[in-house]
């Protein structure tokens, strides 16, 4: 057994989940990645070009910032981990910049990926910008409706955006159907997977490039406080903005929790499965169908969870809890009055959890990573509060 | 039993034919799959529909969707199955989170109970499949190992190890899916793993037409199979005689070689 968030064993498994399940085509392509990855990530002048374009170009380190008025209101120390103050408005930029370095390096030309809100595809469409290769982003038809900002930022960007007319026209489709693209198209491309998910290396290799978040948070926290916080909080969807927290706290007495979205709440609500190329939790029909997820949040809007996450519920290392759609928009509401920031729905999850929990935290430090800004979300958060209407929505 | 039957036509000179058919895609299903062995097939190829079929082309997708849309689970299919009987070999495709769900030993034995003699599980690579292989074998159910254009010769001889029923070799980097021409792909994969076994070697994904199975039979190849081409033409609306007259192109392209 490996060390808790070390490197998962030689098959990619963290205890009984992860793993590779991947078609006998893309498996000599999973292979040749760990290899790649593994060279890369123990070779000091690809840690250099890593770090250095985070802190150049994408704005890093972001702040961890002691949010005073939240922290009257819920009677605890709210430290916000600003990640929505990183380059194109969110976390997912640390693993693109990652991922696309590296398939530069393995000599590809071209990246493609899935996106649910598009801030993965966003991401993506900016790194493959910055390093000169082209970019296809595939997206679920309804959420290409929902997100219209990040298509057409994508766009601009110079990606191309497919959208996905197959199954539940989601997230977990888009991924099918980025699958199956990757597989007639190896030679020049390289999948940059957006989140903690999929067949290893990905689930690791994405944490690997995550835990930037952690490892600033704790030391930022360190310097502040002198100590470690009480609890670290961060949204799950496939979750890689919370292995990336986690792992930078995952050896401190710190409590970790995951929230989920009440309507995809995979660790919650799913049973054991094999989709995506990993084992993992996965909301399922009886007959092993997956499940469509439902959230007010594109990009928690996945039915499955990372294999991270499921390791670390099962052995109890972190904690994973639900809130719903109405308690995410009050977080959102709350968050914006309160500190002056708009914050992404997927992000507001955390927030929300503080509030659910305020009892339980009351008198201790919470460090919550804030993953992504909330003008995406505009729109939707403008229909639900009504304010489209001309309504007080105080 | 899979592996048996089709050793033994293959001694006798035939070349094979595998028709793949989605599992509920009508209602009366089973009769396509009486048609295709009345028409020649030597086995048959029956697809569980599968919510995220992330191997499959637009075509098996949609027959897939359509299965599930009609209410056809993987109990459902099996136990339909299981009224009849064909007298050619059944070898099951779907993804391993179905028989995952229902848990391996359950799995075979609904398998085996609706006489189906092989399975095809593309996610399951050989490495993630070593527990469900000794399962299964226990039991008879044959577990077919595909090979891909991609797989190095040092890892076909290691697939090969393991393999049974017969070797899938992969004909295109690709999903399921008709192909005006050939890919290059299929006669080359066809002729690499012709040497390394004695195991009936059939290649499918991208083969289309009577030509084309010609075309991987003459390359070492020991037959086909076809899923896509024949599905298209039921989702179309062809008629019975429209399908026959398919499979009598496939069959005796195939005989002719």
């Amino acid at each position: 057994m490996t060390s808790v968030m070390g490197s998962p064993d030689a098959t990619g498994r963290f205890g009984g989940f992860g793993g590779r399940y991947v078609p006998e085509s893309l498996m000599p392509a999973v292979l040749e990645l760990e290899v790649a990855f593994r060279e890369a990530w123990t070779d000091p002048l690809f840690r250099a070009q890593y770090t250095s374009t985070l802190e150049s170009y994408a704005g890093r380190p972001t702040r961890l910032y002691l949010a005073e008025r939240l922290s009257e209101h819920l009677g605890a120390q709210i430290w916000l981990k600003r990640e929505d103050l990183a380059h194109t408005g969110s976390h997912k930029i640390n693993n693109v910049i990652g991922q696309a370095l590296l398939a530069r390096r393995m000599g590809k030309t071209r990246l493609i990926a899935e996106t649910g809100a598009g801030q993965h595809g966003v991401a993506t469409a900016t790194a493959a910008a910055l390093l000169g290769l082209d970019a296809k982003v595939y997206m679920g038809e309804v959420d290409v409706k929902r997100q219209s900002l990040n298509v057409f930022r994508m766009r601009l960007l110079g990606a191309e955006v497919e959208p996905v007319k197959s199954g539940s026209r989601t997230l977990k489709d888009a991924v099918n159907e980025a699958m199956r693209s990757w597989v007639a198209a190896l030679e020049d491309t390289h999948y940059c997977i957006g989140s903690v998910m999929g067949p290893h290396p990905y689930p690791w290799m994405v944490r690997e490039f995550q835990r930037v978040i952690g490892d600033e948070a704790r030391s930022q926290y360190l310097v502040a406080t002198g100590s470690t916080p009480d609890w670290v909080v961060a949204c799950v969807g496939g979750g890689s903005n919370a292995a990336g927290t986690f792992a930078g706290f995952v050896d401190t007495s710190a409590r970790l929790v995951g929230v989920e979205p009440e309507g995809g709440a995979a660790i919650g609500r799913g049973v054991g499965g094999i989709v995506h190329g990993m084992e993992s939790y996965f909301l399922q029909d009886e007959f092993g169908q997956v499940n469509e997820a439902s959230s007010i949040s594109a990009g928690l809007d996945y039915p499955g969870v990372g294999p991270e996450h499921a390791y670390l519920h099962t052995i109890g290392r972190a904690r994973y809890d639900q809130v719903n759609d109405d308690q995410v928009l009050d977080a959102v509401r709350l968050l914006a009055r309160l500190e002056g920031i708009i914050c992404a729905l997927e992000s507001a999850h955390a927030v929300a959890w503080l509030v659910q929990h305020r009892e339980e935290i009351a008198g201790t430090s919470v460090v919550l990573t804030l993953s992504g800004r909330g003008d995406k979300d505009a729109e939707t958060i403008a229909e639900r509060l009504g304010f489209l209407e001309g309504e007080s929505y105080a | 039993m899979l592996e048996r039957t089709l050793q033994d036509l293959r001694t006798r000179g035939r070349r094979l034919l595998v028709p793949y058919i989605m599992a509920g895609v009508e209602a009366d299903w089973l009769s396509l799959v009486e048609l295709v062995v009345e028409r020649g097939a030597d086995a048959v190829e029956i697809g569980i529909p599968f919510s995220d079929p992330s191997m499959d082309g637009p075509v098996i997708q949609r027959a897939g969707e359509t299965a599930l849309a009609r209410g056809a689970t993987p109990l459902s299919v099996l136990s339909e199955l299981r009224q009849q009987s064909f007298g050619v070999p059944i070898v099951v495709m779907t993804y391993y989170n179905i028989f995952h769900h229902m848990g391996d030993d359950r799995a075979i034995g609904e398998l085996r109970r609706s006489g189906v003699d092989g399975v095809i599980i593309p996610d399951l690579p050989f490495e993630e499949g070593a527990r469900w292989r000794e399962l299964a074998a226990r039991e008879n159910l044959e577990t077919v190992q595909l090979i891909s254009p991609a797989t190095s010769d040092e890892r076909i001889d290691e697939i090969l190890s393991v393999a049974e029923g017969f070797v899938y070799g992969v004909g295109r980097m690709a999903v399921t899916g008709e192909q005006v021409e050939l890919a290059a792909t299929a006669t080359a994969i066809a002729a690499r793993i012709r040497p390394r076994t004695s195991l009936p070697v059939l290649i499918g994904i991208g083969i289309s037409n009577g030509a084309q199975a010609r075309s991987v039979v003459g390359a070492g190849a020991d037959g086909v199979v076809v899923g896509s081409a024949l599905m298209r033409r039921l989702l179309d609306g062809e008629s019975p005689d429209a399908l026959a007259a398919f499979l009598d192109e496939l069959r005796s392209a195939l005989d002719d070689a």
